[in-house]
């Protein structure tokens, strides 16, 4: 590529416009990925402060725990405690598609429910009608459970939301009332909110049915939300393989699939980020053992599945999944094959998130592209560096406050599946999550929450066939001639998981990239070569 | 089967819960505002998630660019004061990104937490973070009082109360104080404008920012929107019209206040009667003709209302949304002969209910009007479920209604999150209302086309 700048110099470049104490931090938050040879790979700083002003991608911790986690669960009804705004744009906006059982079972998804508070209730306080709206709430719909969500005004206002929700879960009766301190302004990203969602969630419902549902080689999958209908192409492979699926957290999922989620006999986890809490607190107290999965990607699907199939050590199963496996295959590698013929040795990048980031470039690899440059948007060091690092990461005044659950084993329910040692003997990452950056190539640039101008000045720079983010950034990124893929909405298209899926995101970048329309920018008497007539009108 | 399957007919009175609200909080607005000035960059006073959501639902309604700063406020923030943010995101956004003006809006945080904005930007002036030449400013925008169309109206205020100039010399130029409409609708209006050789300010103004082309470069801050030298000016100009109360109102009065500009106020001109009283109230007040162009779009107008009156007579509407927007479309509905039945606010108006009567003239006996606390889209929707209508006309969340109950649909006001046209087709206008016509019986006819039994499936209509 002409002119090009070399990744360490770009990584200068990237900075050189801000203030000095922001360059400064910048350049701890983009890294020239390298591996040593003991598979190290540079420290990047990671889920820290945003600096005011730079523009980020960013959103809340309301966010993270209503919009993320809590979201895609049709039957409870989510009271979001605030102004109207936080409501509202979280009415639909996500695209966790949910499939009800029935014509008639409970599906709350299309509705949005707030307090409203306005300009007295910020002034007396809140709880008043916050009781009142959940009783409102209970008369109109008699939902199983009622989630009530902090906005911004709640915590200075000093409603006591948990309060009132255990109040009104002892009055209503038969309603699980529960209550997330998910102030916007807590942590510095949306993975406060996936935390804390977390810990309410392992505290208030997880757990409360101990009776598993029928069915041999019972998982739970944790960390899919069934954006675009990922989970459901998922729970059809399951399905074709005898595996059984206990509960989804949170992709088409129900109540009561949270209640018994610990019944599994192994979860498990595609967003680490998101979900590695619950994960680490059930293993704690029930000894279900988890071990990372990945269904993006069709050489990842594959290798998802035989892990599962590892872990249960049954022949059966194993024969039954690789007959699956192998049949799928073939179909992904005919369309792979011809989407090859046009995407060969282009270039993405891709920032967004705290997992997709990672997981989406197999499926780029799987057409012949390469990755330059990748980032998460709210995701920790461990998922950059992978968890290995854990120990080494320092928890900042931001996220000092955020609940770090005791978990303890429970006297009667804790039943360890297998040992640590059984399961590396089957190959099995217990526990485990190696990164992104092990697995990107070395001179790849890895940028931490990156910025507008930074976006700009990749696409400059770098100009890659595709640019992966989301909604803030697409169009800013397309006026540059580039496409931009959402991997958060996936522009309203997918499912991307499994083997459908991957056929499915073959054929959109196929599209994306080589769509007519992006030759046709320039007008014809704006390009070289094309005569270009000037004449007077002259009045004989 | 249903998409809303737990809205019954029975209705009960809700007094804390809102539920599918018919309104959105002030920050969006602002941020819309100050879009519609040249170079602006918008700055979200508080939690990073407010600027995330704002800018996602303008991206996702306009499909273009949407830039917007924040103080990324975290909880030592919401202690100790946003000072420090916006400080620093004010010397960030001047070094990086260069715009001639920030235009900053608060929070339900920051107003909550009480950040005095006057004494942070002067003190952000007196650290020399705001390059010589450049401008901050601001509007107050709590979350929750008022509405979208509130923080609009403090956004449009706030470019009078802090850049407008008294001057001694009238300039034979108006203000237009455009109201919350779209790039296309701006545009249309200049037109109208120029047609009648009236040479105006518009602000703000966001066509060319918001209905940008795709040339092969982004450009951070597009050629359009209201410079900040036209806007010092305003207090030169002659007179200001104020298009749409809610909206404009308050802008137009603080110019005469500060400025001594008369104003006059009048309700969006969309449709044939506000059409009419907008054009002749210009024309008046500027001692200018009304040109026979002008007077033939009118026309054609005027014939496609008759020539198609019986598919609009006496079919019975449902409409949600903004006031203005509401009371206008109130007025060209009746003046079709079709009844507009139900209509919905969630933005607080006491007066609103007076505007749709003198929009009705009367002749919609027996119509529900709703504005303000729990003046949401599930009442709206279980009006439809007691007595049904034959078309409905809001944003997009009315899908889910129309899928449900098999009601012609037509997308109109903020936010349309899954159709294009609006930016670029305007609304206002006689042209505007000919558009306007033509989706609602394109929604009317598909409908009849539909569903009419094969024996009497029309060629003609």
């Amino acid at each position: 590529m002409k002119n090009r700048p070399a990744p360490e110099r770009l990584r200068e470049q990237l900075v050189k416009r801000y203030p000095a104490k922001v360059a400064k931090k910048r350049l701890g938050q983009i890294v020239v990925n390298t591996k040593d040879a003991s598979g190290a790979v540079p420290e990047i700083k990671a889920n820290t402060r945003t600096s005011p002003g730079i523009i980020t991608q960013r959103g809340c911790c309301y966010a993270g725990c209503k919009g993320v986690v809590l979201g895609p669960t049709r039957d409870i009804i989510n009271l979001v405690h605030g102004p109207i705004g936080c409501s509202f744009y979280a009415w639909l906006t996500r695209r966790n598609q949910t499939r009800p059982e029935t014509p008639d079972a409970d599906n709350f998804m299309t509705y949005c429910f707030s307090t409203d508070l306005r300009d007295e209730d910020i002034v007396f306080g809140g709880e008043k009608k916050l009781r009142q709206a959940i009783q409102e709430a209970y008369d109109l719909f008699h939902p199983k459970a009622i989630g009530v969500f902090a906005t911004c005004p709640v915590g200075l206002i000093g409603d006591d939301i948990h309060a009132v929700a255990r109040e009104m879960k002892e009055k209503l009766g038969g309603c699980n009332v529960f209550a997330f301190s998910c102030e916007g302004y807590k942590g510095v990203s949306q993975s406060a909110g996936h935390h804390i969602a977390n810990n309410q969630l392992f505290k208030h419902v997880i757990g409360l049915n101990d009776e598993p549902p029928a069915g041999r080689f019972k998982i739970t999958l944790l960390g899919e939300y069934n954006i675009g209908g990922d989970a459901f192409i998922i729970e059809e492979m399951l399905a074709a393989c005898g595996i059984t699926l206990v509960a989804t957290l949170s992709g088409n999922s129900t109540i009561a699939q949270f209640e018994r989620a610990h019944t599994a006999d192994v979860n498990c986890v595609m967003c680490h980020r998101s979900i590695n809490y619950v994960a680490d607190m059930i293993e704690k107290k029930y000894g279900v053992p988890w071990f990372k999965v990945n269904f993006i990607g069709a050489n990842a699907t594959a290798k998802s599945l035989r892990r599962i199939a590892a872990f249960f050590d049954d022949p059966q199963l194993t024969q039954t999944v690789e007959a699956y496996i192998t049949e799928q295959l073939a179909q992904v590698h005919a369309v792979a094959a011809d989407v090859r013929t046009r995407c060969e040795g282009k270039t993405a990048m891709l920032f967004v998130g705290g997992s997709r980031a990672h997981h989406y470039q197999e499926l780029f690899a799987e057409i012949g592209m390469k990755t330059l440059a990748a980032g998460y948007e709210f995701a920790h060091r461990d998922d950059y560096e992978g968890r290995r690092v854990l120990s080494s990461i320092k928890v900042d005044a931001d996220s000092r406050n955020i609940e770090e659950l005791d978990v303890q084993p429970d006297p009667e329910k804790y039943r360890p599946r297998i040992s640590p040692e059984e399961m590396a003997a089957r190959g099995l990452p217990h526990q485990d999550y190696a990164g992104m950056m092990p697995e990107m190539e070395d001179n790849t640039l890895v940028i931490d929450d990156i910025s507008e101008h930074e976006t700009q000045e990749l696409l400059h720079t770098w100009r890659p066939d595709v640019f992966c983010a989301g909604i803030k950034e697409k169009y800013g990124v397309q006026k540059n001639g580039i496409p931009c893929k959402q991997l958060h909405s996936y522009d309203y298209g997918g499912p991307y998981a499994g083997f459908k899926g991957a056929i499915n995101f073959y054929r959109e970048i196929d599209r994306m990239i080589n769509a007519t329309v992006w030759k046709m920018i320039t007008p014809p008497w704006r390009q070289n070569g094309t005569p270009h007539l000037e004449a007077e009108y002259v009045r004989s | 089967m249903a998409l809303l399957r737990h809205t019954s007919s029975v209705i009960a009175e809700r007094h804390a819960l809102t539920i599918n609200p018919a309104k959105t909080c002030q920050p969006v607005g602002a941020m819309y505002a100050a879009l519609g000035i040249h170079a602006c960059l918008p700055h979200s006073h508080g939690s990073q998630g407010c600027c995330a959501y704002h800018r996602s639902t303008l991206t996702r309604h306009y499909k273009e660019p949407v830039m917007a700063a924040t103080s990324s406020f975290t909880e030592g923030a919401a202690v100790f004061g946003g000072q420090a943010n916006l400080l620093q995101a004010i010397e960030t956004i001047f070094t990086t990104y260069n715009p001639e003006l920030i235009a900053v809006h608060t929070t339900c945080l920051s107003e909550t937490i009480g950040d005095d904005l006057v004494q942070i930007i002067a003190k952000a002036r007196e650290e020399g973070k705001i390059p010589h030449g450049k401008r901050v400013i601001h509007a107050n925008t709590p979350s929750y009082a008022g509405s979208h169309v509130t923080g609009f109206s403090n956004m449009v205020k706030a470019m009078v109360t802090y850049l407008a100039e008294p001057a001694r010399q009238r300039v034979r130029r108006i203000n237009l104080v455009p109201g919350w409409v779209e790039p296309a609708d701006i545009r249309e209006l200049k037109r109208i404008l120029a047609m009648l050789q009236i040479d105006a300010t518009v602000f703000p103004d966001t066509s060319g920012v918001l209905d940008g082309p795709q040339t092969g470069s982004f450009a951070m801050f597009p050629p359009g929107g209201v410079t900040c030298e036209q806007l010092v000016k305003t207090g030169a100009n002659s007179l200001t019209m104020a298009i749409g109360p809610t909206a404009s109102h308050a802008a137009a009065l603080a110019l005469d206040a500060k400025c001594k500009v008369p104003f006059e106020t009048v309700e969006l001109p969309l449709g044939l009667r506000a059409t009419d009283t907008f054009v002749q109230t210009l024309a008046a007040r500027a001692m200018v003709e009304i040109p026979p162009a002008l007077e033939e779009e009118r026309g054609r107008l005027v014939d496609v209302m008759s020539d198609m009156h019986q598919y609009f007579y006496r079919k019975r509407v449902a409409l949600w949304g903004d006031p203005d927007q509401l009371v206008a479309l109130t007025g060209f509905l009746c003046d079709l002969d079709m009844l507009p039945v139900y209509i919905v606010t969630g933005t607080p108006d006491p007066t609103f209910e007076d505007r749709i009567a003198c929009a009705m003239q009367g002749r919609v006996p027996g119509a529900k009007v709703r504005q303000g606390p729990c003046a949401d889209m599930f009442l709206l929707h279980q009006w439809i479920k007691q007595e049904p209508v034959d078309v409905l006309i809001g944003n997009t969340y009315g899908k889910y209604i129309a899928r449900d109950e098999n009601i012609p649909f037509v997308r109109y006001g903020f936010p349309i999150l899954d159709r294009v046209g609006h930016a670029y087709f305007p609304s206002l206008g006689y042209y505007g209302g000919l558009r306007l016509l033509e989706k609602i019986l394109d929604a009317i006819l598909d409908h009849k086309d539909r569903t009419s039994p094969e024996e009497s499936f029309e060629l003609v209509l």
